[in-house]
């Protein structure tokens, strides 16, 4: 999975759940105070990311570094570098 | 004792959506009961159901909010914003500890069930979603009102089955009157599913009568049960002079309020209990019997429901009972929420001028005898309105309302 599909993905699924624009999901944007999600909206995001990527999240710590939707770009690549999403 | 105005009501009814929609239902005596066959298949006795048609919880709220909220606080939530924009009261008005919501509930089954499922579905609890536990909760309406009101002051949600919706608004009087508050958005609302009723089916509860329109028969001879409904109701009350200070258009005024618990049974009412709630209610208004023109009976169509209701009338009012009007007629049993959609209902025919009729009422039962009840719709509206309520475990409430 390149890099780009990856974006997409994330962009899709974080779309659909949290009915945002398109517009709006740049790298930059912060999760809480630019996307607006709340520490409830940050439970039901990894269940959408499990979802969209077919993984289970074994350790929600690795979580707290994550502040933008670049750094879930990120947290997803690393993932399918480890092997743990094809 | 300081005075409760009522200044704005809000309704997601069987009746309507709007107000417009549900005062016009209420003028030509269109009915909200449906039947649903698929109930068949799962194993019910009646087919027989309230149905809400065009209600979208989308348009009001996004996902992000009903996530953490079944169907019926979403109808509550829009009920209460219709209240407010009738009472010309923007959300803003409600924050402050003058201020409160105090709403009637006792169940929120479908989402429990929901919750297990989520559970079951993903094998572990953090895969469940984040709205669940929310959603469970019998408070769930004052709950999301409160984050989505922006709310200061208190709220709460009370539950006393079929009454709690009178218990709700009756409390939200009390708290004006004894003034610990000034403004007060109270209601009720009930969920509306097969889920939530299977159980009270499996009693021999509910009607069987065909056609769905002409089942709910209070008072009348041939009642063979009650037809289970929902929605929400929401109704903004005011201290009196405040309201009047601020130039609010009063609905109405709630004179006097009145409570009680049968204490015998917790199905089959007595034939004292809810008297009592009547007469508690005519002594905290000051008034006699001799005052009330139209009795809003709660009359859901059972055949030991109304037999005892009728035998409190009769023992509060004798043989000068004024009119009685059975709105579950119309509407069926809207269960935790009738308490306070049947207000709401009043302050509707109030202000277009009209009282309604009773569906379905052809000849009494030998145990409804004497009662009035009110067939043919007036062109008049009703002035003071006794409103009773009762519910299972014996829990009786009386609110007497000025209308008009």
């Amino acid at each position: 999975m390149d890099n780009d599909t990856i974006v997409t993905k994330v962009n899709a699924a974080l779309a659909e759940e949290f009915e945002l624009e398109q517009a709006a999901l740049v790298p930059d944007a912060k999760i809480r105070d630019d996307l607006g999600l709340d520490s409830l909206d940050i439970v039901d995001m990894v269940i959408v990311l499990e979802k969209a990527f077919d993984f289970k999240l074994q350790n929600k710590e690795s979580l707290a570094a994550i502040r933008t939707l670049g750094d879930i770009y990120t947290f997803i690549g690393e993932l399918r570098d480890a092997g743990t999403i094809r | 004792m300081r005075r409760v105005a009522i200044t704005g009501v809000g309704l997601v009814s069987v009746l309507g959506l709007t107000r417009s929609a549900v005062t016009e239902a209420l003028y030509y005596g269109h009915s909200g009961i449906v039947s649903e066959p698929e109930r068949l298949q799962h194993g019910f006795r009646s087919t027989l159901t309230g149905r809400i048609s065009g209600f979208d919880p989308g348009t009001y709220l996004g996902r992000k909010h009903r996530k953490s909220m079944p169907d019926f606080a979403v109808q509550a939530y829009a009920a209460a914003l219709d209240a407010l924009e009738q009472a010309c009261l923007d959300v803003t008005d409600m924050r402050s500890e003058r201020c409160g919501l105090i709403f009637g509930n006792d169940s929120t089954v479908l989402s429990v069930l929901e919750q297990r499922k989520a559970l079951e579905y993903a094998g572990t609890t953090t895969g469940m979603g984040s709205g669940h536990i929310f959603r469970g909760m019998n408070s769930t309406i004052s709950m999301n009102l409160n984050v989505l009101l922006g709310n200061t002051g208190p709220s709460w949600t009370v539950s006393a089955a079929c009454a709690s919706g009178a218990y709700a608004v009756g409390q939200a009087a009390d708290q004006i009157r004894l003034g610990r508050l000034d403004r007060v958005l109270c209601g009720a609302a009930q969920e509306l599913n097969w889920q939530a009723v299977c159980a009270f089916d499996g009693l021999g509860a509910f009607s069987t009568h065909s056609p769905a329109q002409d089942a709910s028969r209070p008072f009348d001879r041939e009642r063979d049960g009650l037809i289970p409904s929902g929605g929400a109701a929401a109704l903004v009350l005011e201290e009196y002079s405040l309201a009047r200070q601020r130039g609010a258009r009063i609905l109405g005024e709630i004179l006097g309020f009145g409570w009680s618990a049968d204490g015998t049974s917790l199905t089959v009412p007595d034939q004292h209990g809810l008297a009592r709630a009547m007469q508690s209610a005519l002594l905290d208004a000051g008034l006699t019997t001799r005052d009330i023109d139209l009795i809003n009976a709660h009359a859901t169509s059972t055949p030991l429901g109304d037999a005892a209701e009728a035998a409190n009338l009769l023992a509060v009012f004798g043989a000068s009972c004024p009119p009685v009007m059975a709105l579950k007629s119309l509407t069926g049993h809207e269960l935790w929420m009738s308490g306070a959609s049947q207000l709401a209902y009043v302050i509707l025919m109030a202000q277009e001028g009209f009282t309604a009729g009773t569906r379905n009422y052809e000849e009494p039962g030998p145990d409804t005898m004497g009662i009035p009840v009110l067939t043919q719709r007036r062109e008049h509206p009703p002035h003071v309105v006794m409103n009773n309520a009762a519910g299972f475990g014996g829990a009786n409430a009386c609110i007497i309302l000025e209308v008009g």
